[in-house]
């Protein structure tokens, strides 16, 4: 795993995107255990301090839950993973739309490209 | 807290170098202490490994004065080498093995290796990027409390720098500190911690690095060629 950080944005922020994009897309499994806080930023390459500040943030939305004993989970909260997974089709299809508006397709014309070329 | 000043000046001769600096260290960071040329960077780091005296005010490491406590404790690796050029990295290895009661000579075997440095080499047979490897292994293999590195990586070129940023992340000891005072912000910026900017012997920030980022929208290497701007 290989992920590239940009400088210009706080780190935590990217870590929290990239992780939440694991869970949503399934890569990291409902229910299932996550790497320990040392794993994941060896294996990332980041301080684990910084780390530790983006599974707190991915706990507070719930995303993922600690056992005390036992390490960090994902949520087993299908409804969550559901929402979240509609907010971000909303956001990149409304994304999609604005540029396309831009560059002066109708919604039709819209749906053609996305058949065609999708 | 690990490292506290209070009002810590330092002259030297009429020229005022450190003006009344009050900062707080937590343990678990790693810091980077930024600064341009003459802000007083070295200055405070032989300040706190007790080889200059404060003019006024104090620092602290672990409430205490810098002292024979407070080195055992850190490990330091100076912006000058002072090792002797004859001899060979294992031997330095088991001076270093016998001089400090931390020192884990395991861990320096393995840097080497993973770094491709023959121990049987000697210091002078090296390049200068080598000899600086050399002496960032033989300090980063300290169980050290604190380690102070002043000006690491200099001489290393750019790929090895990221290699030698991932070693010195995965083998300090969990609950440590790094200080590490550089010019090369963006190659070490993503390791950082905290960030303490320092100008004309002053601290003018001290924050999280992703704060500032936060706060700023801009890299910490990009904030500081604003701020520091000639």
């Amino acid at each position: 795993m290989n992920w590239i950080f940009d400088n210009d944005r706080p780190i935590y922020v990217q870590l929290v995107e990239q992780l939440e994009m694991d869970i949503l897309s399934g890569n990291y499994p409902l229910g299932s255990k996550l790497p320990s806080v040392r794993e994941l930023a060896d294996l990332l390459k980041v301080n684990p301090n910084t780390m530790q500040r983006a599974f707190l943030e991915l706990e507070n939305k719930g995303l993922v839950f600690t056992k005390r004993t036992s390490g960090r989970f994902v949520t087993e909260n299908k409804n969550l993973i559901d929402d979240l997974r509609e907010e971000y089709a909303k956001k990149s299809v409304g994304a999609f739309k604005k540029s396309m508006q831009q560059l002066g397709f109708s919604e039709e014309e819209m749906l053609d490209h996305v058949k065609e070329k999708g | 807290m690990l490292i506290e000043c209070k009002k810590l000046c330092k002259n030297y001769g009429a020229k005022k170098v450190l003006k009344n600096i009050n900062l707080n260290i937590e343990k678990g960071k790693i810091v980077g202490l930024l600064g341009p040329n003459g802000s007083g960077k070295t200055t405070f780091i032989k300040l706190l490994n007790d080889l200059l005296v404060p003019t006024s005010g104090e620092v602290l490491i672990n409430g205490k004065k810098p002292g024979i406590e407070s080195k055992k404790i850190i490990s330091y690796l100076p912006e000058r080498t002072y090792l002797d050029n004859n001899l060979k990295v294992e031997e330095i290895i088991e001076f270093f093995e016998d001089f400090y009661e931390d020192f884990d000579s395991k861990i320096a075997f393995k840097l080497l290796k993973k770094l491709k440095i023959d121990p049987k080499d000697k210091l002078k047979t090296m390049s200068k990027g080598t000899k600086e490897k050399v002496q960032l292994i033989l300090v980063m293999s300290r169980r050290a409390e604190l380690y102070i590195l002043d000006e690491p990586i200099g001489g290393v070129d750019p790929a090895a720098r990221d290699y030698i940023l991932d070693t010195i992340m995965e083998n300090f000891n969990q609950g440590a500190t790094i200080l590490i005072s550089t010019h090369l912000i963006s190659d070490i910026e993503r390791i950082l911690d905290d960030v303490i900017f320092i100008q004309d012997g002053q601290i003018k920030e001290h924050d999280s690095a992703d704060q500032l980022r936060k706060k700023h929208n801009k890299s910490i290497d990009m904030i500081f060629r604003e701020e520091f701007k000639c």
